[in-house]
């Protein structure tokens, strides 16, 4: 899956100083610290556990000691950091498709390369890889390529998909069932630790804590101005949630330290901070569909803020967990609640499910219009786009645009391409807005 | 009938993309109704013990102009999705009254979602095939979605569906697969006489026809092709796989048999092979088709398996027992799941030391000179690798 956490990069000397809130820097900490808990686990003692961000079980893998790795995490750290092209051919030329997801590419052209990661401390092969396969098939690929490359203990659990649009107990019970009978006891098996359903039920209730504060951080774009960007801004905010940290109390620092920074810009009425600073006018507001890209995220976001564009809401900042829609982490029936937040998570959603969110967010946040960002290397947000294009367009009369390029593999980023579409979907709402005004709606 | 008859009704069939002959299957009786369903597998049978024809949706082939269909696509999405919306807004699968979409990716899987948004007025369901092989979890999983497709098809037709009628549809679906177990059976031993070509049209002609009558043409292809007088050839024994979803054009299975290899097995249709035998058809239905599934089912990219050492596993069984030289994995473009899987098998193949080439198809594919030539000289370097 396309993922979060990236950390705050230091600009370059000759260019602008980059940004920063303190909730940032608090996040920079977290995930060197996690990468270097990573490099020495296994001189400590710890096992390493690898899992992906959509339907991640943080709290029951912390109820084992595992160090934990995201591998999407990873590779889009890689991409940021432009290391991720070289380790997508270098996957080519070992054998794997140009057609395929770049996730598993550069996964696996970082493994050809000696498994050093995005810091420049080594990670280790992982003891254990929790499959969790929510929202997308090729998790499952990717895992068994690691598997038979390898070696490593593999368990699958496996997330039914909402075809119908909701969650039957049949579902439910099927997740439970695994997380009872093969996840945990293989967990146990691997760490040599006993399974404590209090220890996980702690954790599960500093989730929340974490839960409530991201969600009144992502809602709080439903300001005018709004105070932060819900799509380039999020991917920062939903990194400790959605990966190595939920049910840590450092993430509930991280939420209420940033949940405040967050409020006081409201009061204030300020809009987002860029990497260039603060956001003068807001323009334009939109939501989001897709994940963005990593290679040239600065560009890209630059082309969004020097229009006086912000993203109100994206369903990327979903893919993790669907929080803002109710859901939150049960420490009454942990089993259950962790199998409800694996089927709920967003590309888990079948499209009717999809487009009703889309078309919500563009409501309640009162947005201009919607933007889809098509990545090549994801089905599962990408196959039917269009088609969402047209039913949010048909059933909300904002104007939609659709832009493509790929999360790591930089030979598919065109920033003119992008830059021209994105302009004359500009004009296209400027237009709008005028022809409205003309006719008296608002 | 001869072969050539045969194999011409076959052909009428797989060409008819207006589906005449489930047209014509429904208004023989009043009441009679058709459900699509997409790659990889589904339960036929329980379509079937409701009085209802199944039909194979398997894209549009190399016959169809995809106008409206590339509208829903970007480039970099396999052809099937987009032919199929094509056959579906082109009115011609106004014929079915719903449609199936097995878990086999998430192209398909969104596709049900779209499906639900474009046809309102049709049944639509995804199918979920369990990911874990336990009785008492994937089973139990497993067989509740079955029961609710039974219940969703039982409430269309305005009577449940019963045991018996399940056992019934059991028994016939035994017979068809047996039918294409000896078929393949009778291929491998004498590819000559049953050209890949043919078989492939023989299982498409399963796509559209009732199994009570795919059944016997299937078995009077197999005696008719056996008195044929063909001529045999020096070619190389090949199992072709990774066409288990988006279908390679007729031409291009055409072209590896004449640039000299015999495919003596494939991934062509693999819900009529899906389940590998007898399901017993006096037990408790949906429990043996459950175990039938999770214990004693074809492999394919789609599946996890379990353990490291699965993988393969199939594949291997599918070169051994058919007495192959090579593999030749071809992949529709964009395939995800037969792309990923395809380096891992290489590697099971490798180290058992068998040759194998690969190549990429569209469903539309024109240029067959390329492929014909990639094969050919694969079949001619497994002849002197076999020589030496
Ligand atoms: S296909 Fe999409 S969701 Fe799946 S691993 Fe790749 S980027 Fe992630
Ligand atoms: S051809 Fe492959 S990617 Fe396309 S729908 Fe079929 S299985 Fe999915």
């Amino acid at each position: 899956m396309s993922t979060p956490t990236m950390q705050p990069q230091i600009a370059p000397k000759a260019k602008p100083q980059v940004l920063k809130e303190d909730a940032m820097w608090l996040q920079k900490e977290m995930i060197n610290r996690n990468y270097h808990e990573l490099a020495t686990a296994h001189q400590d003692g710890r096992k390493v556990s690898a899992t992906f961000v959509p339907g991640n079980l943080n709290e029951l893998l912390m109820c084992f000691n595992f160090a934990r790795s995201l591998p999407e995490t990873n590779a889009l750290q890689n991409g940021m950091r432009k290391k991720s092209g070289k380790m997508i051919m270098d996957a080519e030329r070992d054998g794997h498709s140009e057609d395929v997801c770049t996730y598993v590419k550069a996964d696996l052209g970082m493994m050809l390369q000696g498994q050093v990661g995005p810091t420049g401390e080594p990670l280790p092969h992982p003891d254990v890889l929790l499959l969790s396969y929510t929202g997308c098939f090729t998790f499952m690929k990717w895992f068994e390529l690691i598997r038979q490359k390898y070696n490593c203990e593999t368990v699958m659990l496996h997330v039914p998909y909402q075809g119908d649009g909701k969650v039957s107990p049949a579902m439910r019970d099927y997740v439970v069932k695994q997380l009872k009978e093969k996840v945990i006891p293989t967990l146990e098996k691997v760490s040599g630790v006993k399974f404590d359903i209090d220890r996980l039920r702690q954790y599960m209730r500093e989730s929340v804590k974490a839960e409530e504060n991201l969600v009144r951080v992502l809602q709080s774009a439903k300001n005018r101005p709004s105070p932060i960007d819900g799509y380039f801004g999020a991917v920062y905010y939903i990194g400790p949630i959605f990966t190595a940290f939920r049910g840590m109390p450092e993430a509930t620092r991280y939420y209420d330290t940033l949940w405040s920074e967050v409020e006081q810009r409201i009061r204030e009425k300020k809009g987002p901070v860029t990497p260039e600073g603060e956001m003068a006018e807001e323009k334009y507001r939109l939501v989001v569909e897709g994940p963005p890209n990593w290679t040239s995220f600065r560009d890209f976001w630059k082309m969004f803020y020097d229009e006086g564009a912000v993203i109100v809401a994206s369903t990327y900042a979903k893919v993790g967990g669907v929080y803002d829609f109710g859901f939150r982490h049960d420490a009454e029936r942990p089993l259950e609640s962790l199998a409800e937040y694996c089927l709920g998570c967003y590309t888990n959603l079948n499209f009717p499910q999809r487009i009703d969110m889309i078309c919500k967010y563009l409501d309640e946040y009162q947005a201009d219009g919607l933007l889809i960002n098509s990545i090549k290397s994801c089905n599962s947000f990408s196959a039917g786009q269009l088609l969402m294009l047209r039913e949010v367009e048909k059933r909300t009369g904002k104007p939609a645009a659709f832009i493509e390029s790929d999360l790591v593999d930089p030979r598919y980023f065109s920033a003119a391409n992008i830059k021209n579409r994105l302009e004359s979907y500009f004009q296209m709402i400027k237009q709008k807005r005028v022809a409205q005004a003309a006719a008296g709606v608002h | 009938m001869n072969v050539k008859e045969i194999v011409a009704r076959c052909e009428a069939l797989f060409e008819d993309l207006r589906f005449n002959a489930v047209q014509q299957w429904k208004a023989a009786l009043p009441g009679r109704k058709a459900i699509g369903y997409m790659p990889v597998y589904v339960p036929h049978e329980i379509i079937h013990a409701a009085g209802f024809l199944p039909v194979g949706i398997f894209g549009g082939g190399d016959q169809i102009e995809v106008i409206q269909g590339d509208a829903y696509y970007q480039s970099y999405i396999c052809r099937i999705p987009r032919s199929t919306v094509e056959l579906g807004l082109s009115g011609r699968l106004d014929c079915l009254d719903g449609m199936l979409f097995p878990s086999v990716c998430d192209v398909i899987r969104n596709l049900s979602g779209m499906w639900q948004i474009m046809f309102k007025d049709k049944y639509v369901r995804y199918i979920d095939v369990p990911q874990n092989y336990d009785d008492a979890i994937g089973g139990t999983f497993y067989i509740s979605e079955m029961q609710h497709l039974r219940d969703d098809l039982g409430a269309l037709r305005g009577q449940p569906i019963t045991d018996a009628e399940l056992n019934a549809s059991i028994a016939v679906y035994n017979e068809n697969r047996k039918a294409i177990r000896d078929l393949y059976s009778y291929r491998a031993q004498k590819p000559w006489q049953a050209p890949t070509s043919e078989v492939y049209l023989l299982l498409r002609a399963g796509c559209v026809l009732p199994p009570e009558e795919h059944t016997p043409l299937v078995r009077a292809y197999i005696a008719a092709a056996d008195v044929e007088k063909r001529a045999r050839r020096d070619n190389a024994r090949v199992v072709m796989t990774g066409s288990f979803c988006e279908q390679p054009p007729l031409g291009l299975i055409k072209s590896i048999e004449m640039s000299g290899c015999y495919v003596v097995d494939d991934e062509f249709m693999l819900a009529f092979r899906w389940l590998m035998d007898e399901v017993p058809a006096d037990g408790n239905p949906l429990e043996e088709l459950s175990k039938a599934f999770l214990h004693r089912s074809a492999q394919s990219a789609s599946k996890y398996d379990d353990k490291k050492e699965d993988k393969g596993r199939y594949l291997l069984h599918q070169v051994k027992s058919r007495g192959a030289e090579g593999v030749i994995f071809a992949a529709p473009s964009f395939c995800d799941p037969a792309l990923l899987e395809r380096p891992m098998l290489q590697e099971v193949l490798a180290k058992q030391k068998i040759p194998y080439t690969a190549f990429k198809y569209a469903e539309n594919t024109g240029q067959m000179a390329p492929i014909r030539e990639q094969a050919g000289t694969f079949a001619d370097s497994i002849k002197l690798w076999s020589a030496a």
